[in-house]
């Protein structure tokens, strides 16, 4: 590995290495201090996260982690397109769990326009975004066991994943980036396909999911390597904004779909899945029970869906569907109106939050009475849930790192906006 | 009693040198003040038993464009206690483009106000580490500010030179 020089690392960035508080007493340690460059383009830090690392031997005394790799600046395009143009690029927050970062703006722009999608419209959004947390948990377990060197659990989960992915294929015609929401409801009804193909999947995933985990809950080595690493205790976690799967493994009970229910969350029976170690290992245990918890909640979704329309009859807001706005008037100019100047909500700013799978998703959306949002700030949590990485990995092993990592789950396309 | 209710009791009691605007708009409760004041309120909205908001969700600012004031620094905060959602607001303008940080208050509001310097501008006092958060450190612009244009300045962001 070529060594870093002074120039490639900018000296604000060495100042805040240096800078960290360095009292970590490592017993019988190397003397040799060391600055050591991971990523951008490392395999273990799920995309393009940089992390310097100040080193003593092997024990990290402090790192600074660098973001912007993939920074597209999402919220300065958000500005200058309509609220329905923005839709397909949630998908690209976000990229394991695109269902739901639809889910999330379109309830936004609800919000802000101040219009409720149909029963059955709400429900389909429900399983969609609860389909998207297992999907995404499910690499997040495989890749953190990849991560410690289980490279079998991720075929295995992602053989699952698959299977949701096979679902958004016959729901919406595409596998990853969905765009299945609309402003007011739905692109279109879930299919009897669709809806079978979730049942099916549901039936079946619990027994392949212990399949999965008893491959590596029972291995000592994975075990000994999570347990222990990265604790970050429910005050400091607090204190760092953590939220999610995170969160959760730190001890402290707070899940927006029960603290501030959106949807339908308040008809449906689940538990909020908490583990108190704060250890990496707990965040694991979080996110596979939680998997579990989200299965239960699409088996009840699938029990109460009403049925009805999918998209709400508000035609100043809502665009009509396609056959109508070939054979009626009325509609035809309400799909021109609104392709073009966009749904103009009325002047106000509003915020809104679901429960994504790595946390806390929220949009801040501003109107000024146009068609374009005034300004839209994406609040992602794999960036706010980055920001405790330093806490977590001062005073462990270099090896460790990626494990950390792996734990917290942070997805970059979502980081770097 | 209602949060809504209590809130703006609350700190127009704590604080009545302060001139305080509240809005309850789709649900959403924000308070508006003066940016002089934003580490003492924020400090008490956290560590008051009644309220504690130990969340920090978010911190971000709007640009206006052509107001007076043209910016406006927003926070949103969260209380575990109550499950309640608040909206702090702090006018900046543009000859004094700076802020007190809150970072002594809620540790997680360092890279959000890093993001808020490096897109808008904003200086944030006190802050222990003002770096940008995602653009390059010797990048001239910021980039949502509303004069910075869509598709960027031409040569803002050098290539590597070849060797």
């Amino acid at each position: 590995m070529p060594k870093l020089t002074k120039n490639e690392v900018h000296p604000k960035i060495i100042e805040a290495l240096l800078g960290a508080d360095s009292d970590i007493t490592v017993e019988d340690a190397l003397e040799n201090e060391m600055i050591l460059n991971m990523g951008p383009q490392h395999p273990a830090t799920h995309g393009v996260l940089r992390v310097l690392l100040r080193l003593d031997g092997e024990t990290v005394i402090a790192s600074v982690p660098e973001l912007g790799y993939l920074h597209r600046g999402y919220e300065k395009m958000a500005e200058n397109m309509s609220y329905y143009e923005f839709i397909p690029h949630t998908d690209r927050l976000d990229y394991l769990s695109p269902m739901a970062n639809n889910v999330a703006w379109v309830l936004a722009v609800e919000k802000l326009a101040g219009i409720e999608a149909p029963p059955r419209a709400q429900y389909i959004r429900m399983m969609i975004a609860e389909l998207a947390r297992i999907a995404s948990h499910l690499v997040a377990i495989g890749s953190l066991a990849m991560d410690v060197g289980a490279l079998t659990v991720f075929l295995w989960t992602l053989r699952e994943r698959e299977k949701i992915l096979d679902v958004w294929d016959i729901l919406c015609g595409a596998r990853f980036t969905n765009s299945y929401t609309r402003i007011g409801g739905v692109a279109n009804d879930a299919q009897p396909e669709a809806l079978a193909k979730v049942k099916w999947f549901i039936e079946q995933f619990d027994e392949n999911l212990d399949e999965c985990e008893r491959l590596i809950n029972t291995n000592r080595i994975f075990i000994e390597r999570l347990e222990g690493a990265g604790i970050i205790n429910s005050a400091d976690a607090i204190e760092m904004g953590l939220t999610g799967p995170s969160l959760r493994g730190s001890g402290v009970d707070f899940d927006i779909r029960r603290a501030v229910p959106y949807l339908r969350y308040n008809d449906m029976d689940f538990k909020v899945v908490t583990f108190t170690e704060g250890d990496a290992l707990a965040r694991y245990f979080v996110r596979a029970d939680e998997a579990r918890e989200s299965a239960k909640i699409v088996r009840q979704i699938l029990d109460k869906m009403p049925a009805g329309e999918v998209l709400l009859n508000q035609p100043k807001k809502v665009l009509p569907h396609k056959t109508e706005i070939y054979t009626k008037m009325e509609e035809l100019i309400h799909d021109f109106m609104i392709v073009n100047f966009g749904i103009n909500p009325p002047e106000g700013d509003i915020y809104h939050a679901i429960e994504g799978s790595k946390g806390e998703l929220g949009f801040y959306l501003v109107s000024k009475g146009e068609g374009r949002p005034w300004k839209c700030k994406i609040r992602s949590p794999s960036m706010v849930n980055l920001q405790s990485l330093p806490h977590m990995i001062q005073g462990q092993m270099i090896s460790d790192v990626v494990a950390i990592i792996g734990s917290i789950d942070p997805i970059m396309g979502e980081a770097d906006k | 009693m209602n949060l809504k209710e209590l809130i703006p009791q609350k700190l127009q009691e704590k604080f009545s040198h302060v001139k305080f605007e509240f809005l309850d708009y789709r649900g959403d409760l924000s308070v508006k003040f003066e940016k002089e004041h934003v580490v003492e309120i924020c400090r008490f909205l956290k560590e008051d038993s009644d309220f504690q908001f130990k969340l920090c969700e978010d911190v971000t600012a709007i640009d206006w464009a052509k107001r007076k004031n043209r910016f406006t620094v927003v926070y949103h905060i969260f209380s575990l206690k109550h499950n309640f959602r608040l909206r702090l607001k702090a006018d900046v303008d543009e000859s004094d483009c700076t802020i007190d940080s809150v970072t002594p208050v809620w540790k997680t509001s360092n890279w959000l106000e890093r993001e808020t310097w490096d897109m808008y501008g904003i200086k944030f006092n006190n802050h222990p580490d003002l770096r940008r958060m995602y653009m390059p450190e010797d990048f001239q612009y910021h980039p949502l500010r509303k004069d910075f244009p869509l598709m960027g300045i031409p040569g803002s962001l050098p290539l590597p030179k070849k060797d």
